[in-house]
């Protein structure tokens, strides 16, 4: 196990150093920050100064080891248009777009494994089909239309909801949140549906694929002809042995809820790290840029890793070690 | 299978036509590209010759008649450009974007795939490594910072979809090719002294394409799809080559003041044409699944 997550960490490291430098490579050819920075009245002589005040006319392997450097103690440079740590920045954004993936993601489980359990278990009924149908639906739909169509639907039309910001927030063990306020959940409730839609269709297909199975299998056959309650039956016998496939894909697709609220963020400006991500690559702010695809990364490795330990408590014929050699 | 009267294509399309739901979404999407591919010859305007446009027509509701008396059927943008029009020009771009870099793609992770599952060993490994790497990151990500750095324009937002695309082709094609290559007509081929190039492409590739062609039919969905969501964050075309994610981009700041034609009928567009993909590719897998086949 040890031997493992060491061998796990260096992994991480070198796919993180390699991302550095891909990504820096990649935002050291955008265009010219300069331009956007300086007073378009400024002489040469400031332009200059701005430049060198800022590092960039250095050669562009000494700009990547001064920011391997200061990577390395925590520090990944100055954005240049709010002059503050890029850090800082999206730690303070962080929180916002954390609690708009969990609430998406509790709305996606909370929502799909039971849905996916009564379409499994009565497929060809009515409401079973409509399930499946609204699953797809949910699954080929482009977030950002679905987006849209909610805000036209529930604040233009209706006038029920508020259609941008986080509303009123507070501090829970020093962080903003918007789940314990009145107007904050009411300015959740959109962006959360919209961001947990693609889960909770692929949620319900997996439970429902799982269940089906389950429910032909001898264990389950054996605990109804033992008499068990159907809820028994469902909810030890069938759950249990369907819940190792939907751990792993929910603990995989965390990571992908916080890259997809970039867009349901854009949609309902919703002041998370995604919105800076895409203010930034518009206002050329190239640490900014670097910074947030860095901590993005390092938050896929953490969570792919934990997946992986979980998993293989949940499912003891998978050894982590043994899967990792056979790759 | 016995039927020997049957070609294939004849067996394939009467399998195709059981169903109905099927035939629709065919129906839609020829419609869509003949749409797509006319665009020019059945628009009421070019929406991108100034000479056309009007911007006394600006933000007309759907049906409102022009100055000079033509209808508008679903209304203008800010700019007094025919939405009708501009969601025909859309279809083209959208379409021409999506297919053009899935079949990009498709050749691309072809090659990989094959070449993996063929050679094995180390060739093997750092292939199927980056695949896996590549794949453990989401697609809109790795698109919006390809973008990030690329810029704007038609054969950057094609880059960046055959990036985040071929990896997928590259896996799947290796594990049916895996498969194939144990079988013995490959070990016939190799007895026959028949060269690598010529094993790997005439015998290897036509057996590993069935999967492939449902793999691509969604993928085209897909790539449409991601295509819209880069252009409306403003990562995607230049406001020069509109497509339907960017008219509906266009369209959002407007839809909070009731105009909602702007952005409303574009996403339409957009939604038939995913929906209609769907639900042929939906019908291919099922066909071209022997596991299905009754």
């Amino acid at each position: 196990m040890l031997a493992y997550a060491i061998r796990r960490f260096g992994q991480s490291l070198f796919v993180l150093v390699l991302m550095s430098f891909l990504v820096f490579v990649g935002v050291f050819a955008i265009g010219d920050p300069i331009e956007l920075l300086v007073n378009p009245q400024a002489d040469e002589v400031e332009r200059l100064r701005t430049t060198a005040a800022l590092g960039l006319d250095r050669p562009f392997l000494e700009q990547y080891w001064v920011f391997l450097k200061g990577a390395a103690s925590g520090d990944l440079g100055k954005s240049f248009v709010y002059n503050v740590p890029a850090l800082t920045l999206i730690l303070q954004k962080l929180p916002a777009t954390f609690e708009l993936a969990l609430v998406a993601m509790v709305m996606a489980i909370f929502l799909g494994i039971p849905l996916g359990l009564y379409a499994g278990l009565k497929p060809d009924s009515f409401i079973g089909r409509g399930i499946m149908a609204g699953s797809i639906l949910g699954f080929s739909l482009p977030t950002f239309w679905v987006g849209l169509v909610l805000i036209m639907i529930f604040s233009v039309q209706l006038g029920w909801l508020p259609s941008n910001g986080r509303g009123e927030t507070v501090l829970l063990a020093g962080i903003p949140v918007s789940f314990l306020t009145a107007s904050g959940l009411a300015h959740l409730a959109m962006p959360a549906f919209n961001l947990a839609l693609f889960k909770l269709s692929l949620l319900i297909r997996l439970t429902r694929a799982g269940t089906r199975e389950a429910v032909l299998q001898d264990y389950v056959k054996f605990a109804r002809a033992k008499g068990l309650t159907q809820g028994r039956v469902i909810g030890v016998h069938v759950l249990k042995n369907i819940l190792i496939p939907i751990v792993t894909v929910i603990g995989l697709e965390l990571g992908s809820v916080i890259a997809f609220a970039i867009v349901t963020e854009s949609i309902f400006a919703w002041p998370g790290t995604g919105k800076l991500l895409i203010d930034s690559i518009n206002q050329l702010d190239r640490p900014v840029i670097v910074a947030y695809l860095l901590v993005i990364v390092t938050l896929f490795i953490v969570i792919n890793f934990v997946v992986d330990v979980l998993y293989s408590m949940l499912d003891p014929r998978v050894r982590l070690g043994g899967a990792a050699a056979a790759h | 299978m016995g039927i020997a009267s049957d070609s294939p294509w004849a067996r394939f399309r009467a399998e195709f036509a059981e169903s109905r739901l099927a035939m629709l979404g065919l129906a839609l999407l020829l419609v869509i590209v003949t749409i797509g591919v006319f665009a020019p010859v059945i628009s009421p305007q070019n929406p991108y010759d100034l000479a056309q446009i009007d911007v006394m027509d600006s933000k007309l509701a759907p049906g409102e008649k022009s100055a000079d008396g033509h209808t508008f059927w679903l209304g203008t943008d800010d700019q007094g450009r025919d939405m009708l029009s501009g969601i025909f020009y859309g279809l083209r771009i959208s379409l021409g974007v999506g297919i053009a870099s899935t079949v990009l793609a498709l050749a691309i992770g072809l090659a990989f795939g094959l070449v993996a599952a063929y050679f094995g060993g180390w060739t093997d490994t750092i292939i199927m490594r980056i695949v896996d790497i590549q794949l453990s990151f989401p697609a809109i990500l790795i698109a919006l910072v390809l973008l990030a750095v690329l810029g704007q324009g038609v054969d950057k937002i094609v880059i960046a979809l055959v990036t985040v695309q071929w990896a997928y082709y590259a896996r799947t094609v290796r594990s049916s090719a895996l498969v194939e290559r144990q079988k013995e007509y490959i070990e016939a081929a190799r007895v026959l002294a028949l060269g690598q190039g010529r094993i790997v492409f005439r015998h290897l590739l036509p057996n590993c394409l069935p999967p492939l062609i449902v793999v691509a039919t969604v993928q085209v969905a897909h790539a449409i799809a991601l295509e819209a969501t880069l252009s409306f964050l403003g990562l995607g075309l230049p406001i020069t080559e509109p497509s339907l994610g960017l008219l509906i981009s266009n369209g959002f700041q407007y839809l909070l003041s009731g105009k909602y034609w702007i952005s409303f009928y574009p996403g339409l567009a957009l939604l038939l044409t995913i929906m209609a993909i769907n639900l042929v590719a939906d019908q291919l897998r099922d066909i071209l699944n022997p596991r299905l086949r009754k």
